[in-house]
């Protein structure tokens, strides 16, 4: 007898594949309105005091940012005219460029602005960098001010217009004078779409309106820079929980552009001549083993480097990515590949045949004992399950003593900012992934921070690596840069500050009929056109 | 009769007390933290554990359930964490909907299982009967996301009938409402109608064996008037019974559905609430969910004191 297991994958791949041979009953509204499925339930809306990714890509559409970072990395002038720097690199002087008005109706002025970055360098690092700094952030007039400071700092324009969160967003100075540490209550900005509070729904629907008082700049769009020309009245988010309901409803012409479609459903969309599949994002992502090295075992280096080279990208990104070879790469660099820092220094461990002997026997020589170690595994993250999944294997091989814990994100989320024993509410490791626009410099990098107790989740320490990272802020040019970032990732791999697990890319769709979309780190909604 | 039933409304003030405190208790051991979803990936422990002061999540139980139970009973049901909603504004953005869902279901539901069950009851042993314990069986055996997407295949994707996915106010037209929300009904009906068929069946079959059901025939009774007039109202006590009890199964049942057929309904609230950990919004919904849940019961209480008044005694 034939055992037939029809699994829930199975099902959705059913449901999703018939809209290939079907029109549907409903369509998307006309040509003025894009209605797109985002990553996530956009749940809350405040990109300073958050860090989530959906919340950063709806945030871009509601403020803007003094500087905007072009698909070269290089920051443009966006809501600045320009900008004036002393030879010292001391004192930085910018003027707003004129006509500049928020969604209430209100000029923007340098009040609005400083009130704005005083939040902001609270909560990013570079923001803190330069706070530390800091001599004043002061107002010339009502559309200049400066930044005087007692260090040179040569990154201004990138900080003030980098993507990655916390961004250096402008909103009014009474909402930019909320907590930090709080979320803010007003979205008002001064972007090109406005925010429609009255129509949210969260977890199901966010509405993005077109703000008539916008004058986009003169220049060609390009990511953050240019003129952000907003060819749609509305902008409506769909937030769809459920793939085959999401693959279903792009196929059916119920909605326009799906963000982040599952792997499994990815051919069946492939298949359908309506529908445009590409990977967007050109800096992916890079996957993340991170042990606590605060605690036995892997407060040994002995036994982070065993688990080193143990562990092999290739089964990693096969977990994650399935079959389709073209998603991704090893990569033995905590940098993203293809950008300017990207370099394989001193990650030889992580490359070629793995070793579970000399694995097993390091692993003795650092003291462990069959000890448990406690791997959390956020089970409802396809990621990290098949990352956690690959990763226990590999703990049995070299003998190590797994504690699978099966949990949510939620929990994990939490969980891992606990500095306590892994028996007492702690734990050993956990898998995350960091998006490659955030790797390609060591300023946004939280992850790479090896500070001890204040640095990311695991408090790695590793002072070559502080090193590195001071050095490359303060580098002068180009060359120093890529020396500060070599010096960095082969002193990261000394101390395995944690364990990249691949380079990985992902997909989106969209309806043919969308024209306009550009490869970018982040949705770009301006540009983009229904025809 | 009143009397009944104020005391029957009274009894149910103890019940919320107990549920609430469980509700808040469960939340309180629960792992996680709102603090770490808003802080986001990047965000240190140090960003977080000010994120949770700032929230207030580090006083102390008591305080933190005192403040809650008395904003509850003056009606305040507290505010997201993320969004910045009274939760009472987001039950009510979303109450609409899975309303609609649930009365359309409960409707369609005791509408087919009832004449569904007498007449398996009726023929029992035949081929009718098989059949409709057969459908019985596969509404309780096959998930309620399963036939949702079957259903979405064969009437959305296939036929082109109906939509895959989404709400439509009432207010905007009924064709409008109603074709959005076809499809959940049969999805979400399938297994209440089989729970309800089956119990009607076995009711039936009880009380077709009794007396003064062969005095009816006797008398020369047709058929349909014995079986709805005479069998029917003494058996409904257990069909009612189980109508009642199956508001918390349509409740479960609603939660997929929503998000199968991505309707913005509250058992979606609560869920992406759960996920997020916003206390209050899950507090919020529980509590609500479990009063609607009191009250259905109150109400199958009263029914029976109409149905069968020697129960008021």
């Amino acid at each position: 007898m034939t055992n037939v297991n029809l699994g829930r994958r199975d099902v959705l791949k059913l449901a999703a594949g018939a809209a290939l041979a079907a029109p549907a009953i409903a369509r998307a509204d006309g040509p003025r309105v894009l209605r797109f499925v985002p990553q996530a339930n956009l749940s809350s809306l405040d990109a300073v005091a958050g860090t989530q990714y959906v919340v950063r890509n709806a945030a871009t559409m509601v403020w803007e940012t003094l500087y905007g970072v072009d698909s070269t990395f290089t920051a443009q002038p966006q809501m600045c005219e320009g900008h004036e720097v002393s030879a010292d690199f001391k004192t930085w002087t910018f003027k707003l460029r004129p006509g500049l008005t928020f969604h209430d109706g209100s000029a923007v002025t340098t009040r609005d602005v400083l009130a704005s970055l005083q939040r902001w360098m609270v909560r990013d690092t570079m923001g803190q960098v330069i706070h530390g700094r800091l001599d004043a952030l002061e107002a010339i007039d009502d559309r200049s001010f400066r930044f005087r400071l007692n260090k040179p700092f040569t990154k201004m324009l990138f900080a003030l217009g980098k993507s990655n969160a916390p961004m250096a967003l402008i909103m009014p100075e009474r909402i930019a004078k909320t907590d930090p540490f709080q979320l803010i209550k007003e979205y008002v900005g001064s972007g090109p779409m406005r925010f429609r509070a009255d129509e949210w729904v969260p977890g199901s629907r966010a509405v993005f309106e077109q703000f008539a008082g916008y004058k986009p700049r003169e220049e060609k769009a390009d990511w953050l820079a240019g003129g952000r020309h907003m060819l749609f009245d509305r902008i409506e988010w769909q937030i769809l929980p459920d793939p085959a309901t999401a693959g279903a409803a792009l196929q059916s012409g119920e909605v326009d552009w799906w963000e982040l479609p599952i792997p499994d459903l990815v051919p069946l969309l492939k298949r359908n001549k309506d529908i445009v599949v590409d990977i967007l994002d050109p800096l992916g992502n890079l996957g993340s083993l991170r042990m606590n090295h605060l605690y036995p075992p892997f407060n040994d280096p002995r036994a982070r480097h065993a688990l080193l080279m143990a562990v092999s990208q290739t089964d990693y990104m096969e977990a994650v990515c399935g079959g389709d070879d073209s998603l991704w790469q090893e990569t033995a660099s905590f940098f993203t590949p293809g950008t300017a820092l990207f370099t394989e220094d001193g990650g030889g461990q992580l490359k070629g045949p793995r070793n579970y002997d000399a694995a097993k026997k390091l692993l003795a020589e650092s003291g462990y004992n069959g000890e448990k170690v406690i791997l959390m595994v956020a089970t409802d993250i396809s990621i990290t399950k098949a990352e956690g999944d690959v990763t226990a294997d590999v703990l049995g091989k070299i003998g190590m003593n797994v504690d699978y814990q099966a949990l949510d994100w939620g929990t994990v989320g939490a969980r891992r900012s606990k500095k306590d024993p892994p028996g007492k509410g702690g734990w050993n490791i956990f898998h995350t992934w960091h998006a490659g626009a955030d790797c390609i410099n060591p300023a946004a990098y939280t992850a790479l921070d090896a500070g001890g107790a204040k640095a990311w989740f695991g408090w790695p320490n590793s002072p070559a690596v502080e090193e590195g990272i001071v050095a490359w802020y303060d580098a002068a040019d180009a060359a120093a840069e890529k020396a500060a970032a070599a010096a960095i990732n082969r002193a990261a791999f000394e101390d395995v500050v944690y364990i990249p697990t691949g380079f990985f890319r992902q997909y989106q769709a969209w309806r043919g009929n969308l024209t306009g979309v550009v490869k970018s780190p982040f949705p770009v909604f301006w540009g983009v056109q229904k025809t | 009769m009143w009397r009944y039933a104020g005391r029957r409304a009274l009894s149910t003030i103890p019940v919320m007390a107990i549920v609430a405190l469980f509700v808040f208790s469960l939340l309180y051991i629960a792992p996680g933290d709102p603090a770490a979803i808003i802080a986001g990936d990047q965000a240190s422990a140090e960003d977080i554990a000010r994120i949770h002061a700032s929230l207030g999540l580090d006083r102390p139980f008591l305080v933190r359930f005192a403040e809650w139970l008395w904003d509850v009973a003056r009606g305040d049901l507290g505010t997201s964490i993320f969004a910045n909603l009274t939760v009472t504004h987001m039950i009510g953005q979303r109450v609409e909907p899975t309303l609609s869902l649930m009365a359309l279901t409960l409707v369609f539901s005791i509408v087919v299982a009832v004449p569904l069950g007498v007449l398996a009851a009726a023929k029992a042993g035949s081929w009718i009967d098989r059949l409709v314990m057969l459908f019985a069986v596969l509404g309780f055996s096959v998930p309620v996301f399963v036939v949702g997407y079957v259903l979405a295949y064969v009437f959305a994707l296939q036929l082109d009938w109906l939509p895959v996915q989404g709400y439509t106010p009432l207010s905007r037209g009924v064709w409008p409402w109603l074709s959005n929300l076809i499809l959940p009904v049969l999805a979400l009906g399938a297994i209440y109608i089989a729970l309800i068929a089956r119990i009607t069946r076995a009711s039936m079959l009880e009380v077709l064996g009794q007396d003064y059901i062969r005095t009816a025939r006797a008398k020369g009774l047709g058929l349909a008037p014995i079986l709805f007039l005479h069998a029917l109202k003494n058996a409904s006590v257990p069909i009612v019974t189980v109508i009642g009890l199956g508001v918390a199964l349509l409740i479960g049942g609603a939660v997929v559905t929503e998000s199968v057929f991505a309707i913005p309904g509250i058992g979606r609230l609560v869920v992406d609430a759960i996920l997020r950990r916003d206390y209050p919004v899950i507090q919020g919904v529980t509590l609500m969910f479990s009063f609607l849940y009191v009250l259905v019961n109150l109400v199958v209480d009263v029914l029976y004191s109409l149905l069968d008044p020697r129960i008021r005694q």
